[in-house]
């Protein structure tokens, strides 16, 4: 099994994506992840799974909840992940460019 | 072909290099920094404040259609060499962010064009992955809203 493909297509999904989103910032239950959307609680479980099983998020035990949190190493085996922060300033300083021409012409 | 633009982010540290060459003289890449109207216009966001001098300040928000904000962002200016650096924080409000250091320098490297430098100092390791990881987000965000936007039309 391919698991780095399997990683990108687990992440190619944008529901999928959303939910990193959301655990970019803080860890969350499957509940509140699952009340970000307007899909049925089992398709957000569903989601959840497969980025449990590439490894993407982990889960932990706190009292009687689980929360999932990103896996912050294997997000940094994706080493693609840097490319669309690299892409959103290329963007900008393309922008930059661009406008400066026009203003100097 | 080598690319415009460069991310350096070494493992373990709590800092991005970003770097990029312009087809520009290094005063047009300077003044694409202190001049509200052209801030506006590259970084498409609006300028609410601009006080481009050593002590100084900023701060740029965006607003959806219905004037809601949905980013806004500030720092202060620490220090402007003209046509040479600006040193200055940054810090999304409402946010879990915390400040960022911002080194900004700019260099000639013939009449046409310019090189900028951006270092960028986080407060810890873990801020800076998180930041690393945000226009990832972001990406999905817009794509996300702009669906929203056409699922709305259709409603």
């Amino acid at each position: 099994m391919n698991l780095r493909r399997d990683v990108f297509q687990a992440i190619a999904d944008p529901t999928r994506r959303t939910i990193l989103l959301l655990l970019a910032s803080q860890s969350m239950t499957a509940g509140v992840i699952a009340s970000n959307f307007d899909t049925a609680r089992p398709t957000v479980s569903r989601h959840l799974q497969i980025l449990t099983e590439c490894e993407l998020l982990k889960q932990e035990q706190q009292g009687r909840e689980i929360y999932y949190h990103l896996n912050a190493d294997k997000m940094k085996e994706i080493a693609e992940f840097i490319e669309p922060f690299r892409k959103y300033w290329d963007d900008r300083f393309n922008k930059l460019e661009q406008v400066m021409k026009s203003y100097k012409s | 072909m080598k690319q415009k633009t460069n991310v350096n982010a070494e493992d373990g540290k709590q800092e991005i290099l970003i770097t990029r060459t312009f087809d520009l003289p290094v005063h047009l890449l300077f003044q694409a920094y202190t001049e509200p109207g052209l801030v506006e216009q590259w970084m498409g966001n609006k300028v609410l404040k601009l006080d481009n001098k050593t002590h100084g300040g900023y701060q740029f928000e965006t607003t959806d259609g219905q004037g809601n904000v949905l980013f806004r962002a500030n720092g202060s200016i620490h220090k402007v060499i003209e046509n040479q650096n600006i040193t200055r924080t940054f810090e999304m409000e409402n946010t879990n962010f915390p400040v960022q250091l911002e080194f900004l320098d700019f260099e000639p490297i013939d009449e046409e064009m310019s090189l900028l430098t951006m270092k960028i100092v986080f407060k810890s390791v873990a801020d800076r992955d998180q930041m690393l990881k945000l226009p990832f987000a972001e990406g999905i965000n817009m794509a996300h809203n702009q669906l929203q936007k056409v699922l709305s039309k259709l409603k």
